[in-house]
């Protein structure tokens, strides 16, 4: 596992290492399994067309639990995610990349605890924000923190 | 069209009512299924003791979508938007009682006639009754 992000290492206007994901109709079965979310949009190519669709899609939810991964892979294991929230704008298809992106928002300590809000978006191969939205975490602070020498993630 | 406004109407007398709580023992294998079909390979969760703060999302959701599938005149329901808090993490072994409930209804005409969009709230407790995570969604039936 990476190295440990702890709340000095953040600014404000960081960019978090981007997870990109090409989720293929066998991981839309496996997430319909999953959650159980069995609306044939997602499996049946033939009822996806008759409402209106390219083709099949991936669950809204999906890339939802896509960009909790990002966050979760970027506060690291001492670090939590507190609140995500996201808005399905666009549609995401199977066989594409799904590229998941954050921005540091701002940081504040309150309560004692080291809170980072991020943006967050997911975009499609054209580059197209399918979904939007944003993200609040807990850092841990490095007590015997050292910046020097660090490497930023 | 008749039809379709009971549906509605049905729909609409739901809303603020709380589902009656149902609850869910979590299990190793369901938090790995979980993390597995998000392709997630983090160590916390891998080993199925520790849920990822997505996993609320999974907690009786097919229970509550099949009963609002019976409600809803719809045929077609997209995910508008999602909204997850959390507040300690889910771990295996825990016994998390959830609840549902609509909280807001609105009714659009849109290009292919009649759609609603509806908000949903959850709530997730412990076995000790501490409230684990909350969360709220909305979608697009049409």
């Amino acid at each position: 596992m990476s190295i440990q992000l702890y709340y000095q290492d953040v600014s404000k206007g960081d960019e978090v290492a981007p997870l990109v994901k090409e989720p293929t109709p066998r991981q839309l079965v496996m997430w319909a399994g999953a959650v159980g979310d069995y609306m044939p949009i997602h499996y049946d190519q033939d009822y996806a067309r008759s409402r209106g669709l390219e083709g099949i899609i991936v669950h809204g939810q999906l890339i939802g639990a896509f960009l909790g991964q990002l966050m979760t892979d970027w506060v690291g294991e001492q670090g939590r995610l507190r609140k995500l929230s996201c808005s399905y704008k666009g549609m995401n298809y199977p066989g594409e990349v799904v590229t998941l992106r954050g921005k540091v928002l701002r940081k504040y300590i309150r309560g004692g605890e080291h809170f980072v809000e991020c943006s967050l978006w997911a975009e499609n191969p054209k580059g197209e924000k399918t979904a939007s939205g944003a993200a609040v975490v807990i850092l841990p602070y490095g007590d015997d923190y050292k910046r020097k020498g660090r490497t930023r993630r | 069209m008749a039809e379709t406004l009971s549906g509605i109407e049905k729909l609409k007398a739901k809303v603020g009512v709380r589902w009656q709580p149902r609850e869910y023992l979590i299990e190793g294998e369901m938090i790995r299924r979980f993390a597995h079909a998000v392709g997630d390979n983090n160590p916390l969760w891998k080993d199925g003791n520790i849920a990822p703060p997505t996993f609320t999302l999974s907690i009786g959701f097919e229970q509550f979508v099949e009963d609002l599938i019976k409600l809803t005149p719809f045929n077609t329901v997209l995910m508008a938007s999602t909204e997850i808090e959390g507040y300690q993490p889910i771990k295996l072994g825990d016994s998390i009682t959830v609840v549902f409930k609509i909280s807001n209804l609105r009714e659009r005409k849109g290009q292919t006639g009649q759609m609603a969009f509806m908000t949903f709230e959850s709530s997730y407790k412990n076995q000790e009754g501490q409230l684990v995570a909350r969360c709220r969604q909305m979608v697009i039936g049409y």
